[in-house]
């Protein structure tokens, strides 16, 4: 890797660490501010910035942390590493518990009820005899490590820098390895996250937990380095800055958080030598500041300084791993003629309107199945059903020996569906290797912990591997660092059918695959689609393109209004007066 | 808990809630037209408590700044985003909507202000000062992006009530106001005495509800704010324009938020910041009501109104805990009723992500 794209890395480090040689108390005091800030805008940055969702009380969790270290340590004596075990376990548990009520609702459910819970829990605080009321508790030990008491300045620095830097360096890793993927696909929506056998809901709640540990965390070190706590620090405006430090550095970026914490926390500094020089409403003066600047920055540079910064560095090149050795294939019992997919009798209504209408037919083991019809005559919803997205009213559908009429479109993902979309879901603000990578995540197992301390790399280079040998075949290898929001419509199809390759599917669903393509694209395609059904792939395609689908599938399904028309080799299908009718509003 | 206490209760719980919903059907409003969750309501209707309390005080109410700092950012903006569109034949319309229609009620009310007024007149002036409030904030925080997500307008939303509390704050002082009751008459009812201020306080959200009721079935304009909120796009199309529709939900609520400051100045303390907690249990009333339904919300809000009034009984200091955590059943309760809305959201923020 290029020593520029590291420089500005290496300049915060050595800046970090001559800090306390060079300034006074004051500063160092501040500077120890800004790290306990990063630690929860860093969940803000997870949450926020990679996961898209928004909390407006994180300040509440990092009240929780420290009114948790303050109970144990302060009123029972106990020891802070125990108050630390203490403070992240209730954080954790609070977000679960609040996480598992709203994370299920739409985008504007959670932050709002962020706001109601943010203030609730300052209430709570002020009101409860065993930690002080709204005067707080005091009389907080400092943290010790053996003999070392981090009580003065300078030790805490360095320990809330040192701590702040593993941390962060754990949660690079994170976003680098299969689970960390999956939360940064979490933009992505619900219908692609569960194509790719991730669980939305509890991916969402992981990454939701995750930030309230953070924020504990943060509340923790807090405790300790104040030796006192009391409600104040913990309402719904310190949250808001909060989320104005992780949007100011850049909610994306991991960097973010620490750039982000040191803007706010000085620009907050230097209103308040400034202000009450002018009205002695200064800390209510302060509040209209930071309003005005975050909707300043909102309407003009939403994206934060780290990306601004970004933009001058050179990207960071791939790195190709050599030879390790390929992910396990999915045992694959199917014999070419078996039943694959059976569908028997299945129904969608709207109201009085039946999207599918008591559709049956069979996908066998290594044919190329169309699937053709008219706008409106049923071909999504019926993918819909295929995939669990939606559920019938009526019939069944099978998949190898398995029912999967009311699976989760993820389990019916797990079992060796994977699909592609009508309109294209990729994120865009990732490389074309990690979007085929997501498609590898039902073949691989490393979980949370393994990938924030890199024990996952074995596997995480078989996967590389995989991903890279996918993009080869659909012709985009060359690409494979680039970003997948540059490609042109057609590649992006491309990019989605290798993504699909990637999980060693059974059955491969392309919904119009070709819609969009040039003629050279559409040749690669058709190439490609040949080679695996000579693999033995299964393949359901869903196509206007009607010289695309003749040339390539060994039979045709007809849909119209909702009900199968037809079924039978391309050749019968055309020769087919109904389907004429259908498609040319009768025969002239 | 005798009967006789219950029913007072009820009684007090309803004539709050009856200010909720009246809260909670504007919050509705903005938010189907615009998208926007305006959580700065809850101070709009401090800002109207506290101009009546200021003027029956003969004391200058700090909203002629406000809504001259207000008018004075709009017009910058207007008018700079017209010459730079090269469309200075807009400039003299923009003036009149932006300059002048908000500056006359805050020319009158600082002329006036310090002399002895009658009651209405009062009410009045209020009424008008407070309207340019939230189509003024419309104009200069929220329509700049107007396109963005939900989320990102929330987060706007956010930042404009915590202004707007702090510049409260600036312009009446850290004290509490009471205004005057606009009715002393006190009923017997059997065992109960109601007094008139609640039966005025109910009256007039039954009132304002069947007004708005009326608007939007039988008057042009209201039929527009209602395809705008059915579909942007298709509203547009047909020639109307979601930034018209906007402004004119805006000024809508910020006449209900009007009269829900005045009806609820007689009735409690107010300080700078109680706007927003008052803003906020409407917020759960209309959630309970889904956010879409201005009935569901109204019987919310009656709801929270009740809730807060037995939970005072019960243990005053925690009333707000009780409140606000009640939101969390009410979510569970409708994440297995509502769960379709996730995907459209997520899929809206991919692109200003991306932007």
């Amino acid at each position: 890797m290029g020593w520029k794209s590291r420089l500005p890395l290496g300049l915060a480090i050595a800046f970090i660490v001559v800090a306390p040689a060079i300034f006074g108390s004051f500063t160092i005091t501040l500077m120890n501010y800004i790290g306990i800030y990063a630690f929860a805008v860093l969940g803000l940055v997870l949450l926020t910035g990679v996961g898209g969702l928004t909390s407006f009380g994180q300040a509440a969790f990092v009240g929780i942390g420290a009114y948790a270290t303050a109970w144990y340590t302060a009123v029972h004596g106990g020891s802070p590493w125990i108050g630390l075990l203490l403070a992240l376990l209730l954080t954790g548990l609070v977000a679960t518990i609040l996480g598992a009520a709203t994370l299920r609702l739409g985008g504007h459910f959670l932050p709002l009820s962020t706001i109601a819970w943010g203030v609730a829990i300052f209430f709570l605080f002020g009101n409860i005899d065993a930690i002080g009321r709204y005067s707080g508790l005091s009389g907080i030990p400092a943290i010790t490590i053996g003999p070392l008491s981090l009580g003065g300045n300078t030790a805490m620095y360095c320990f809330i820098w040192g701590l702040l830097g593993f941390v962060m360096l754990l949660c690079r890793n994170l976003l680098d390895s299969r689970k960390g993927r999956a939360i940064r696909g979490l933009r992505g929506g619900i219908a692609m996250v569960e194509s790719l056998a991730i669980d939305f809901f509890r991916m969402r709640l992981a990454v939701f937990v995750l930030a309230g540990m953070l924020a504990g965390l943060s509340g923790w070190l807090y405790a300790h380095m104040q030796r006192y706590v009391s409600p104040a620090p913990f309402d719904i405006r310190p949250s808001i800055e909060l989320l104005l430090m992780a949007l100011v550095g850049g909610a994306g970026h991991i960097a973010g958080a620490v750039v982000g914490a040191a803007a706010i926390t000085l620009l907050k500094n230097a209103l308040q030598d400034v202000l009450p020089l002018f009205t002695r409403y200064s800390a209510q003066l302060e509040v209209v500041a930071f309003g005005v600047l975050f909707v300043v920055i909102l309407q003009k540079a939403r994206a934060g300084i780290v990306p601004m910064i970004a933009r001058y560095l050179p990207r960071p090149r791939l790195v190709v791993p050599g030879q390790v050795p390929p992910l396990a294939r999915r045992g694959r019992p199917v014999v070419s003629g078996q039943a694959v997919l059976t569908i028997q009798g299945a129904t969608k209504r709207f109201g009085a309107l039946a999207a599918v209408n008591d559709v049956s037919f069979e996908v066998k083991g290594g044919e190329v199945l169309g699937l053709i019809g008219p706008n409106g005559a049923g071909k999504s919803t019926l993918l819909n059903l295929i995939t669990g997205t939606a559920k019938p009213n009526a019939g069944r559908i099978m998949f190898l020996d398995d029912e999967v009429t009311k699976l989760a479109p993820r389990d019916i993902a797990g079992k060796g569906v994977a699909r592609t979309f009508q309109h294209v879901k990729l994120r865009p603000n990732m490389t074309l290797l990690d979007n085929t990578l997501l498609g590898t995540y039902s073949r691989t197992r490393s979980g949370f912990l393994a990938g924030a301390i890199r024990l996952d790399r074995e596997e995480e280079k078989s996967a590389q591997c995989e991903a890279l040998q996918q993009l080869k075949r659909v012709g985009l290898a060359e690409k494979a660092g680039e970003l997948a929001g540059s490609l042109p419509l057609g590649q992006q199809r491309l990019l989605e059918v290798a993504r699909a390759l990637a999980a060693d599917p059974v059955l491969v669903i392309l919904d119009e695959p070709a819609a969009g393509l040039r003629s050279l694209e559409k040749q690669i395609l058709s190439r490609l689609l040949r080679t695996l059904r000579n693999e033995g792939m299964t393949i359901v395609l869903v196509e206007h393109d009607m010289e695309f689908v003749m040339n390539l599938v060994d039979r045709i399904v007809v849909m119209d209004f909702g009900s199968k028309l037809a079924e039978g080799v391309p050749a019968a299908i055309r020769a087919e007066p109904r389907v004429q009718e259908a498609y040319l509003g009768g025969v002239a | 808990m005798t009967p006789e206490i219950a029913l007072l209760l009820a009684q007090d719980g309803i004539s709050t809630g009856a200010i909720y919903v009246l809260v909670a059907l504007g919050i509705v409003l903005i938010f189907l037209v615009t998208r926007v969750i305006f959580v700065p309501f809850g101070d709009v209707v401090g800002y109207s408590a506290l101009t009546v309390a200021a003027l029956q005080l003969r004391q200058m109410p700090g909203t002629v700044w406000l809504v001259l700092t207000l008018a004075t950012l709009a017009t910058v903006m207007e008018a700079y985003g017209l010459v730079r569109r090269g469309q200075i034949r807009g400039l003299p319309k923009a003036l009149l909507l932006y300059a002048v229609l908000p500056t006359v009620p805050a020319a009158l009310v600082w002329l006036v202000a310090g002399r002895d007024l009658p009651m209405w007149v009062g009410i009045a002036l209020t009424l008008a000062i407070v309207m340019p409030i939230s189509p003024l904030l419309h104009r200069i925080a929220f329509s700049p992006l107007a396109d963005a997500s939900v989320l990102v307008l929330l987060i706007i939303a956010v930042a404009v009530h915590f202004a707007m509390s702090g510049l409260a704050l600036l312009y009446f002082g850290p004290e509490g106001f009471r205004s005057e009751p606009i009715t002393r008459a006190l009923f017997e009812l059997g065992p109960v005495t109601i007094s008139g201020q609640s039966i005025l306080i109910l009256a007039s959200s039954v009132i304002f509800s069947f007004l708005l009721f009326l608007f939007f079935e039988r008057t042009l304009t209201g039929k527009a704010l209602r395809a705008t909120a059915v579909n942007r796009v298709g509203a547009r199309l047909v020639g109307i324009l979601p930034s018209t529709t906007g402004a004119i939900a805006f000024l809508l609520a910020s006449v209900l938020a009007g009269i829900c400051g005045i009806l609820i100045g007689p009735v409690t303390t107010l300080y700078y910041d109680s706007g927003f907690l008052i803003g906020l249990k409407a917020f759960i009333g209309a959630i309970i009501g889904g956010l879409i339904s201005y009935p569901a919300a109204a019987a919310g809000a009656i709801f929270v109104g009740l809730l807060e009034s037995y939970a005072a009984f019960w243990d005053s200091a925690l009333k707000e805990v009780f409140v606000f955590s009640t939101l969390i059943p009410i979510l569970i309760g409708q994440s297995f009723t509502s769960a379709a809305a996730i995907e459209e959201e997520i899929e809206e923020e991919e692109r200003e992500g991306t932007a």
